[in-house]
Formats: structure tokens, C-alpha cells, sequence
């Protein structure tokens, strides 16, 4: 727990990249595998299912520093973040805990769920006892599963790299999917021989950065592929060893969510990972994102819904193929293939053959596959006015913009410059006045950073939307002051203020809502700029948004 | 577990009679009728008392300034030349209109004053700002027991408890060192006035050469002309072109960080001295590298510990957490109620004062902000003493 808090505070006491790996090399360099394993587990992101209900947590803490809970309340308002509260609240400590993390994590930290409430009680209150006021803040971040430290999967995997001097996508790729935070897995991830076996797991997704240049600085237009942005949930399909798995971008198993793409994918030959967006489609169409949001609320897909919102997958590239990774050929034969698997044509089962030349003399053996399956078409067009040109078609297909992929790129990991663009079409946006603040979290924990906007309807204004990002820190600081000196009313958290700033909110899509007392829900909506030529009552009003519809 | 001690019920609501408001909120500040006079007032008046000289309490515009001696010679920098500034010493009583006053050390800055108010036995104190740590560049906190207790609550929420102060410089200096052996820069910020002396005061001056900001520098003259001892510093704006700053502690106000001042410094480290960085949004807020929590007011423990120390049948809560505080005391069985002033208790900080930016700006060009100040500190140079604030008054009308 001493390293792994060190740790903690090397990386939360700099901004510069190459300090946060080099403290991370440094623990995995001296850590044994089990806390490493745990390390990992938590720096990227991953936290057990809830040890224990934080009120009761919040409840104890007040106990131990003597102050009525309102005041944890208070407390609470100034800092931001429950564990950090509980933390600064707790009298000071005297010790200092030498136990390793995974002991911390196994022995104490685990066994809180499902324990009764006075041995929680007992074993908290002794934790509190044992570790110093910083080490007091980690245990609080594991327990209430918040634990954040500001590195990404990216520069942890950089670290682990370095340590173990085996490529960043082989530990990417093993650092994905499900695993289980032992010192067997770690020495895993470390094994040099990179023959994986694990047969769910995904490829690290390769990410577009967004395009705001002029088209001409890419070069030629030949030498690029253009296709649609869809709007669904980029996934990847995979085929291996008779069983299929899809996995979301966010890393999560999604499989069962769609049986009908599960039972589609029995077509698919054995080593076969495909890379597509999941979208909901109907008649030749691809419904509002809105309605596949509503079919992944659910736990359980019925009948009903796979019927009101089928879905298919457009398909974008081929990332595995006769078991064999082929990241690193070039798109144009990866489109090729990809083609070839789901028109159903002929290809060599022979891997170390996988050539187009050679797939094209090969006799058919895929499977017809069905509908479900598609392949994202190609925006042909022989310059780049007349892909401008195409884009402009955008909102009318329901997709968001373009993609532009370099012909010869290789598929590689993250977001990175250079080979994929999304040039999506300019947002929708509106006129919004500021009608509620609340505070934000993490960094700006003591500012009013989020935001609710209303838009005027008969008089009154009506909430649409929430944002919380597009402001400079300047102007963010501004609000901040205009919020605290100008609450009407607090409830909890949230302040209700005088009506009188306009922001420009941008946003992606709309789609009518039941669940709004609007009417409508708007996607992905930010600031834009704050109109400070506007005054309030010339906002938008509902009505001209709805038109939007 | 060690419980935190909650004030306890020390007078009996049923006998207190109604005595006189010895001290009233009104819309140019707290205001003494009975004396006719002013404290830290925010509109421009006759007489004011001046509990020190950080911008939210010591504004210019007033007729007559009363002041603690020993804060003369920083506060008359920050007021227009030729102010009437009349100081009393610590302790000292001199009457005013009906009520008896004097003041009395709060420990928060160099000549900061706690001001007493005295009529018919009834005893009234306004606290300013304070704190109780001992602090090298200025007088100890004295307590002044009385009937009411006015006080600051900037930090008065129990998640703001001080690390002794000794802890704090070591890690300052541990930090220093580092950053020496990497190679890098010290850039630390901390408040221009009381925040950035204390620091000068606490850090081993032996590690290496410290230079300042102008705004920094100007009031650590200040305080070294009112005899204050603080390690030698050099300021930025007249060091010689081509100065290597490497393994150097620079001591500069917040309002300085990332301005293009601080751009010859070569590979910093940086790191803001304040209560607020007990809270790590903050911190990360300010992008600084560390944060130690380095305070002039009085923490959660502290404030609790003074308030029930006066003996006070009823607290009045100013600037900062008052609203919690109130709560808290009444809770705790302590009358209390809150005033709503200008005082920036909350924000003080966090955000730059006109006179810190003035001062980057003048810094990070010329150095007439120093020039200036030492040209006025020559006509001014005596020690501030019972003799000299008598001169000085004899020059203008008195106070009182
Ligand atoms: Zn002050
Ligand atoms: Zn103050």
C-alpha cells in the first residue's frame, strides 16, 4: 500500500507525460507480480462491484471526526469527491501501513461484500486506524470505486512496455477484455512469447482523429477510402474456436445484448475478427441512435424489442483473419478481404497465402452470410469537391459526416493523426440560457462547471439540455463568480440561477423524448461560445428546435 | 478515535441583557457608532480602522487610517502616498467618541491587528483575519477575551486542519532540493503580502539563491524596513541578462503563473503555497506541480479552539465558511450569527489582486515597481516607533 500511495501521488503531482510513465517503470520494476497485477487493474480504470454502500461509509466517517452530517454535506461541496471527504474529515493519523496493496485488496478490501454490516463497520474503522492520512485517501478511492489517477490504458501500457520490453499492442491487446488481477496474469502479460490463447479477446480499437483542415493537405484523393460515419456502437465481432464475442470500444462483452448478431455469426469461419459499428436498422434504414440507447438499457433484449429495433452489423475492416492478425497489411487489401469473407466469396484457409491474387482462385467455401451482416459502402468520388459535396448529404442518411482512410494505412492502436479522419458535418446548434449550475468533479471540484440550459416555451424557459465542456478556464471562472452571486435557489448540489447568460450549444443529433419534460433529447451537446451579445429573452424557443425534429 | 473537541456552551442565553451593538454592518462596512468610526471598510469614509494591509481589508480612498505600528510602513505602500495613517501600539488604549480601543496582534500578517472595542464594560472584537501558528514575520496571536467575538471563517470547515508549519518548510525544502539535483527550477507562489515572507523566513537559504518577483520583492522590503530579518533575495527584474535560474528558488504571487515572466527560467518546477491546496481540485485546478498547504488564517481546529477561548456570549461569523460556522456554533450551543461583508475570505487565494497583477506586469518588463518603492521607503525609513507615528500625525489631522 506505501508504494502503490507513492505511486499515486508521483502521478497525481505531474502533468508531464514521461514523469508518469517513469513512476509507473519504476513501480512495476520493484512491485511483486500480485501487486503489479492490481496496480494495473486499477490504474486502467477497473474496480470490483461495490464493496459497501457509500452513506454507510459517509455515515462512519462522520462518527470518527465528530461533526454532524450536514457538515460532511458541506464538506463535501468544497471538495468534490467523497473518498478525498472522508479522507480530510478522519482526525489525523499516526501510522503508517508497510502491507503490500494485493494484501490490502485481497484481505481487507474484498471481502467487505457480502461481509454484515458490523464487520464492515469493524474492518473499516480498523483500516482508518492503520494507514496515514494519503494512504486513508487510496483505501477510500478503492472502496467507493472511484479510484482515477489521470493516466490513460496508453501510458500504463507504455510503462508496462518498457518494464517488460515486449510492444505496447502485444500488452494492449492482453490488457483487454476479461481478466482476473493475479500474479498469474501478470507474469502473462510479461511473457515474452506473444502466442496468445485467449480466444474472446478483442484487438485494441483504432481511433480517427477529427479532420478541420482543408481536404487538398491530405494529397490525392486516390489514395483514400471515404466512407459514411455511422452512429451506433463501434464493436468488434469475433469468431474464434466456434464461439463469437462482441466487445464495445469501451471494453465491455455486449454479446448478449445482441443474440440475433451472435446467431448471425456462426457464418463466419473460425479466426475471424471484424471491426464495424452496431447500429439499429429497419427497412433498409439506420434508425436514431435514440432507439438502440433504449434496447441496451435493457438487461434483458425481448422479443419485442429485437423486433421494434433490429440491428445489424456495417462492417468496416478485417482484423483477423484464418486466425491470423492482419493489422498490419494495408487497408485496401484488408477491404478486399473483408469483401470477399461477406459476399460470401471464395478465400484460402491457408493463412500464410492470404493474398487477394490468390483468394480470388479459390473455390467458394464462406457461407452466403445474411443481412445482418454488412459491409459500410464506399463513398466513390474522383475529387474532393465532390466529396465535400457528398458530405453535405449527411443529416438525410442519418450518418454523422465521413471517414477518411489512407488506402495503405495498417489498422493501428488508439487515437492517432496521420491515416484516419472523421470529417463529420457541422453540428446542429441553439441559443440556450443557463438555468441551473452545479459543481464539477475531479479538477474542478470547487468550480460551477455543469451546466443545464432551457429554451423558452409560452413564457417560460424549459431545461433541454446539459453540458459541461467547451468553456476556456477564464470563462469558466467567470460563470463560476456569476453562479455564487446569483443563486436563487439551492437543492442539494444544484443552484437555480437568474436566468440572463446565452451559450451556443452545439450538438450532434435530436430525437423526441418521453422521459423530458422538453420533449426532446439532444446528443452530445457542448458550448460553443458564450453569447454575451444575447440577452436572455432572446434565446431560442422550444418550438424552433423541435423543428429540427 | 480522537474526537474533535466541540465548542462548549459557556454562557447562559437567559442572563445576558440586551447590551448595545458596539459594532453595526452597514453599506460602506463594519461600523462603530459610538466611535464614529470604521474597520476595514469598503466604501470610502472618515475614519477608518485597519485590521491590515491585504486588499480586501486596507482599501485607499478614506480620510484617516488607524493602524497597528508595526504594519505602518507595508501598509502605507499599499494606500496613495501621503495618506493620513495614524498607528497605535499593540495593546494600546486610546479613547474614541464613547468607546475605549486598542489593538492587539492576530498573528496573520505583519502589523495585523485585532480591534477591540470597549464601552461601559461591554467588550466587542473584531477579529480580521488570524491565525494562531507562530509566524517569524510577524507578532503571535494574542487572545482577547470579550463579549462578542466577531470573527473570519475562511477555512471554517472542519476538512481544513494545518500540518505544523515545520513540516510544511521541509517539504518545501526537500522539494527545492530535488528540483536542484534535477536540474530544474523552484517556482513557488504564494500570496505577495504575509504568504510569500513567511516563506522566505521558513525555507533553508542555504540550498541555493532565491529571487522574487517584483510584487514579492516590493513587500518583502517592506518588511525588512519595518525590521523584519528574511534571507537575501534578488530580484527578478534586475538580474543580469543571461542568469542562469536552475537550481534557484523563485518566489513569485499566483497571478504570475504561466505569464510569459516566467518563461526564462528554464525547466520549472512549480508548486502554490496556500490552504486551499489541502483540497487536491484545487490543486489540479491550478496546474501546479505540488501543493503545500501553507496557511495565514487560522484552521478548522484553531478557530473553534479561539472562539471558545474569548469567552464570547455571541459570535458574529464574517468572510468564508459563515454559514456552516454559524450552524455549527449554535449547534454547539454557542449564539451566532453572521455578517455579510466583502471580504474575499473565500477567494482571497485564488485569485489574483489588482495590486499582484499590476505588479507582474510592471515586473516582467522594467523594474520601476522597485525603484518606486525604494524611493519611497527612503523618505520613510525611520523604524516604526511611538515617536515616529507621533511625527507623523503631528503632520496631519489626527484620527482622533
Ligand atoms: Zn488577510
Ligand atoms: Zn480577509
Amino acid at each position: 500500500m506505501k508504494a502503490f500511495t507513492d505511486l499515486y501521488t508521483a502521478l497525481d503531482e505531474t502533468t508531464k507525460t514521461n514523469e508518469k510513465i517513469a513512476a509507473m517503470k519504476s513501480y512495476f520494476e520493484s512491485a511483486s507480480p500480485e501487486d503489479s497485477a492490481w496496480a494495473i487493474y486499477f490504474l486502467t480504470g477497473r474496480k470490483p462491484k461495490q464493496l459497501m454502500q457509500i452513506p454507510k461509509l459517509v455515515a462512519l466517517a462522520v462518527a470518527a471526526a465528530g461533526v454532524p452530517g450536514w457538515m460532511f454535506a458541506e464538506s463535501y461541496d468544497a471538495v468534490g469527491d467523497t473518498a478525498e471527504t472522508i479522507a480530510l474529515l478522519l482526525p489525523d493519523s499516526t501510522k503508517t501501513s508497510e502491507l503490500p496493496l494485493s494484501d490490502w485488496v485481497e484481505n481487507r478490501l474484498l471481502p467487505l461484500r457480502g461481509a454484515t454490516e458490523q464487520e464492515q463497520i469493524d474492518s473499516v474503522l480498523e483500516a482508518w486506524q492503520e494507514l496515514n492520512d494519503q494512504q486513508r485517501f487510496i483505501w477510500n478511492k478503492l472502496l467507493t470505486g472511484a479510484f482515477r489517477v489521470g493516466v490513460s490504458q496508453q501510458l500504463v501500457i507504455r510503462a508496462l512496455s518498457l518494464v517488460s520490453k515486449i510492444e505496447p499492442a502485444v500488452v494492449a491487446h492482453r490488457l483487454m477484455g476479461t481478466w482476473e488481477p493475479t500474479a498469474e496474469f501478470y507474469q502473462h502479460l510479461m511473457e515474452p512469447d506473444t502466442k496468445d490463447t485467449d480466444i474472446s479477446r478483442p484487438y485494441p480499437f483504432y481511433l480517427a482523429y477529427p479532420f478541420e483542415n482543408d481536404l487538398p493537405v491530405l494529397g490525392e484523393v486516390s489514395e483514400w477510402q471515404a466512407e459514411w460515419k455511422w452512429d451506433g456502437i463501434r464493436s468488434q465481432l469475433i469468431r474464434r474456436g466456434g464461439q463469437s464475442f462482441i466487445w464495445s470500444r469501451g471494453e465491455e462483452l455486449i454479446s448478449d445484448r445482441f443474440p440475433e448478431l451472435i446467431e448471425e455469426s456462426v457464418l463466419l469461419p473460425d479466426g475471424t475478427v471484424i471491426d464495424g459499428e452496431i447500429l439499429p436498422w429497419k427497412e433498409a434504414n439506420v434508425l436514431p441512435f435514440s432507439q438502440l440507447q433504449l434496447r441496451i438499457g435493457r438487461k434483458n433484449v425481448s422479443k419485442k424489442m429485437m423486433e421494434d429495433v433490429p440491428v445489424i452489423i456495417m462492417a468496416y475492416d478485417l482484423l483477423e483473419f484464418g486466425g491470423v492478425d492482419i493489422r498490419d497489411r494495408a487497408l485496401v487489401e484488408r477491404r478486399e478481404l473483408l469483401e470477399r469473407l461477406l459476399r460470401g466469396l471464395s478465400c484460402s484457409s491457408d493463412p500464410a497465402q492470404l493474398t487477394i491474387a490468390e483468394s480470388d482462385k479459390a473455390a467458394p467455401f464462406c457461407q452466403r452470410l445474411s443481412e445482418r451482416l454488412r459491409i459500410s459502402p464506399k463513398v466513390e468520388v474522383d475529387s474532393w469537391e465532390a466529396l465535400s459535396e457528398s458530405r453535405n448529404h449527411s443529416r438525410s442518411l442519418n450518418v454523422e459526416g465521413l471517414m477518411l482512410k489512407r488506402l495503405s494505412s495498417p489498422y493501428k492502436v488508439g487515437r492517432q493523426r496521420g491515416d484516419w479522419w472523421k470529417w463529420k458535418v457541422n453540428p446542429f446548434t441553439m441559443d440556450a440560457v443557463l438555468i441551473y449550475a452545479q459543481r464539477g468533479s475531479g479538477k474542478r471540484a470547487s468550480l460551477y462547471t455543469d451546466y443545464t440550459f432551457g429554451l423558452w416555451d409560452n413564457g417560460k424557459l424549459v431545461p433541454v439540455a446539459k453540458a459541461y465542456s467547451g468553456l476556456t478556464d477564464e470563462e469558466i471562472r467567470q460563470v463560476d463568480l456569476f453562479v455564487r452571486q446569483n443563486t436563487l435557489e439551492k437543492f442539494g448540489p444544484v443552484r437555480t440561477v437568474k436566468p440572463e447568460l446565452v451559450f451556443e450549444l452545439a450538438f450532434e443529433g435530436i430525437a423526441k423524448s418521453t422521459r423530458h419534460k422538453s420533449g426532446i433529447a439532444v446528443r452530445f451537446p457542448r458550448m460553443l461560445r458564450w453569447r454575451t451579445d444575447k440577452p436572455a429573452n432572446e434565446a431560442d424557443t422550444l418550438e424552433t428546435v423541435q423543428a429540427l425534429l | 478515535m480522537v474526537e474533535f473537541a466541540k465548542p462548549a456552551a459557556n454562557y447562559d442565553i437567559t442572563n445576558s441583557v440586551s447590551t448595545p451593538d458596539l459594532v453595526k454592518l452597514t453599506d460602506a462596512g463594519l461600523y462603530c457608532e459610538y466611535g464614529d468610526f470604521y474597520i476595514d471598510p469598503w466604501r470610502p469614509v472618515g475614519r477608518a480602522i485597519i485590521t491590515h494591509a491585504h486588499a480586501d481589508h486596507a482599501r485607499p480612498g478614506n480620510t484617516h487610517y488607524l493602524a497597528a505600528a508595526p504594519g505602518k510602513r507595508l501598509l502605507s505602500t499599499r494606500l496613495e502616498p501621503n495618506s493620513s495613517i495614524q498607528t497605535v501600539e499593540y495593546g494600546e488604549a486610546i479613547k474614541i467618541g464613547e468607546v475605549t480601543v486598542s489593538l492587539h496582534s492576530a498573528g496573520h500578517v505583519l502589523g495585523s491587528a485585532q480591534i477591540r472595542i470597549e464601552k461601559d464594560g461591554e467588550v466587542w472584537v473584531v477579529s480580521g483575519d488570524y491565525k494562531t501558528e507562530e509566524d517569524a514575520t510577524c507578532a503571535a496571536f494574542e487572545l482577547v477575551p470579550c463579549h462578542t467575538f466577531i470573527t473570519e471563517s475562511t477555512f471554517g470547515l472542519p476538512i481544513f486542519r494545518w500540518k505544523p508549519q515545520q513540516t510544511v518548510f521541509d517539504e518545501i525544502n526537500k522539494w527545492w532540493r530535488s528540483n536542484q539535483e534535477a536540474g530544474k527550477t523552484s517556482l513557488l507562489f504564494g500570496y505577495a503580502l504575509g504568504k510569500a515572507q513567511r516563506i522566505l523566513s521558513g525555507v533553508d537559504a542555504t540550498i541555493g539563491p532565491i529571487y522574487t518577483h517584483g510584487a514579492v520583492e516590493k513587500v518583502t522590503q517592506a518588511y525588512r524596513d519595518s525590521g523584519i530579518a528574511l534571507p537575501d533575495t534578488q530580484y527578478v527584474g534586475t538580474a543580469p541578462k543571461g542568469t542562469k535560474y536552475s537550481g534557484s528558488l523563485i518566489v513569485a504571487p499566483p497571478s504570475a503563473q504561466a505569464t510569459p515572466w516566467t518563461r526564462v527560467f528554464g525547466t520549472v518546477s512549480t508548486a502554490f503555497a496556500s490552504g486551499w491546496m489541502r483540497i487536491r481540485g484545487t490543486r489540479r485546478r491550478k496546474s501546479m506541480d505540488r501543493g503545500f498547504v501553507l496557511s495565514d488564517h487560522a484552521d478548522w481546529v484553531a478557530l473553534n479552539q479561539v472562539i471558545r477561548d474569548t469567552g464570547a456570549e455571541h459570535v458574529i461569523v464574517t468572510h468564508g465558511y459563515a454559514a456552516e460556522m454559524v450552524r455549527w456554533l449554535n449547534e454547539g450551543g454557542i449564539k451566532a450569527s453572521s455578517f455579510s461583508t466583502k471580504f474575499e475570505g473565500e477567494r482571497d487565494e485564488l485569485q489574483p489582486t489588482d495590486q499582484d497583477s499590476e505588479s507582474t506586469e510592471e515586473s516582467s518588463e522594467t523594474d520601476s515597481g522597485i525603484g518606486a518603492a525604494n524611493m519611497q521607503d527612503e523618505a520613510d525609513l525611520a523604524p516604526t516607533t511611538r515617536t515616529a507615528a507621533a511625527a507623523a500625525a503631528a503632520d496631519v489631522p489626527r484620527f482622533f
